[in-house]
């Protein structure tokens, strides 16, 4: 653990109008726009709602938010801060500092939901299982090895693993208890890093297939398999740790389709085609809506019966360059 | 329609007059530098025409009745419910201003992340509702082999029931 962090070789004044990739500029707006802070969802609100939920309940919600923190100190302090010295331009470097910092906010947004909701000792209690939760340590081991190997490329798989597919056995929570209308301004903040991972995953796992372009390739086959080993054996430990999560509650295989549904976008955030197959990731309709009300394939007209199809209405839009 | 010709751009030679690309292809995709929405095309394998990717470049001109697909980058919106700005992708936009282009449209299909929320596959709504025209289907990122199939049959048989309206 003496290891210094790696640091970039040279330094030259970033120049924001001299552009070598476009999507280094689309992403830091994006993740600009996208910015919030904890303290402007009112998590006050969800106390009656918590008062409602048996102790076990609590201490699963509890249990899983510690998780999730870890994920998110581990790609605030280690991972996004990783991926700088690789990267191939002044503004990529720039965008994985805001990637930095919004994962501490996040890890900072589940503490505003601890000393919203519950007491000081229940909040030791879940941060200590979280040291002590050998499958929960392990995909932290597992990511943090990457992060710290030689590879650049598969520093970027193990990176966007962690933002696409690893953080999602926590997130199926309060998007159940938000379908169940509990702890639905805690679900709303959630959301709001469900979003930001997604624009991190996707921003990631281009640069990945940016740096493949450069590489021969028996190599690019190489990482291939590499990406869906390691997928695989993350995934082995997520199921176990989506047991000792959940079987109390009786979710658990609910969880597992979640997973599923999940590692298939992080495989293609990554450019690889999805792994499993519909019927394994069917996930539970409600908690799909939670997700996204547009998510309801009965709008699209393939998918419907097409006759009780109907076009909208109401569509607030701003852009000023429509000419009609 | 047309099918097999697998993703070949569908460009006509450009027209003598001003210069703009002019396509037969019955479906007309945007897709940005990070290409998933391309990729989702290639697998459908049918005649397709690739929108420029900068709006900088003439706009191209549809010869024939299309689906659009485009995809939604989320984060377009200030904060959760607000108005969505800049949703629909520039070049879309300046496609679409096309008189044209917009009489042409009959179909469109949106690519996204449903981690976006509210903002899943929006520009596809908005247009659909600008140009008073379906949503056919949604998807994620580069779609499954599941979408493929059902992006395919699903415009075979829309063409063919597109056909045998009255004119």
């Amino acid at each position: 653990m003496t290891e210094k962090l790696k640091l970039i070789d040279g330094v030259e004044a970033i120049n924001w109008n001299r552009i070598q990739d476009e999507k280094d500029v689309e992403v830091w707006n994006r993740l600009v726009n996208n910015f919030w802070l904890p303290e402007k969802v009112p998590l006050s609100n969800d106390v009656q709602s918590w008062a409602t939920l048996t102790p076990d309940e609590q201490q699963l919600t509890m249990r899983v938010f510690t998780g999730l923190t870890l994920l998110d100190t581990m790609q605030a302090t280690i991972g996004a801060v990783s991926l700088i010295p690789d990267a191939l331009t002044p503004h990529e470097e720039a965008v994985y500092t805001n990637i930095a910092f919004m994962e501490s906010v996040h890890a900072k947004s589940y503490s505003s939901i601890f000393s919203t909701l519950a007491s000081t000792k229940e909040i030791d209690e879940a941060f200590r299982w979280s040291t002590e939760n050998p499958h929960l340590q392990k995909k932290a081991r597992i990511i943090t090895d990457y992060y710290r190997g030689d590879d650049p490329l598969k520093r970027k798989v193990a990176s966007t693993l962690l933002e696409s597919f690893l953080f999602y056995s926590g997130f199926y929570l309060p998007m159940y208890w938000s379908s169940r209308a509990k702890l639905t301004n805690t679900a709303d903040l959630v959301r709001l890093i469900i979003r930001d991972e997604a624009v991190h995953g996707y921003y990631i796992g281009y640069k990945y297939q940016r740096g493949l372009e450069t590489i021969p390739e028996e190599r690019r086959q190489e990482l291939k398999d590499y990406t869906y080993e390691l997928l695989f054996e993350l995934y082995e430990n997520e199921v176990q740790y989506t047991h000792d999560l959940y079987d109390g509650v009786g979710l658990a295989e609910d969880v597992k389709k979640f997973l599923h549904y999940n590692a298939n976008k992080a495989l293609m955030n990554l450019g690889y085609e999805a792994m499993f197959p519909s019927t394994l990731t069917d996930v539970n309709p409600a908690i799909l809506s939670a997700l996204s009300p547009n998510a309801d394939e009965n709008h699209d007209f393939f998918s419907g019966s097409g006759s009780s199809y109907v076009i909208g209405k109401a569509v607030n839009t701003e852009d000023d360059d429509w000419d009609f | 329609m047309t099918l097999g010709m697998a993703h070949s751009t569908g460009f006509a030679p450009a027209s003598a007059g001003d210069g703009q690309p002019e396509t037969d292809a019955s479906l007309i995709y945007f897709s940005s530098a990070s290409g998933y929405t391309r990729r989702f095309v290639e697998k459908l394998g049918i005649r397709a025409a690739q929108l420029p990717l900068h709006t900088s470049q003439p706009t191209l001109l549809a010869l024939r009745p299309y689906v659009l697909l485009l995809p939604t980058y989320g984060g377009t919106a200030a904060s959760p419910g607000a108005a969505a700005r800049g949703a629909v992708p520039k070049q879309v936009i300046k496609f679409l201003n096309h008189e044209g282009n917009r009489s042409l449209i009959r179909g469109v299909i949106g690519a996204g992340n449903t981690n976006f929320g509210d903002s899943y596959c929006l520009a596809a709504d908005i247009i659909a509702v600008k140009c008073q025209v379906p949503v056919l289907y949604r998807f994620e990122l580069m779609g499954t082999s599941e979408d493929v199939a059902k992006v395919n049959e699903g415009l075979e048989k829309f063409w063919t029931h597109q056909s045998q309206k009255p004119a």
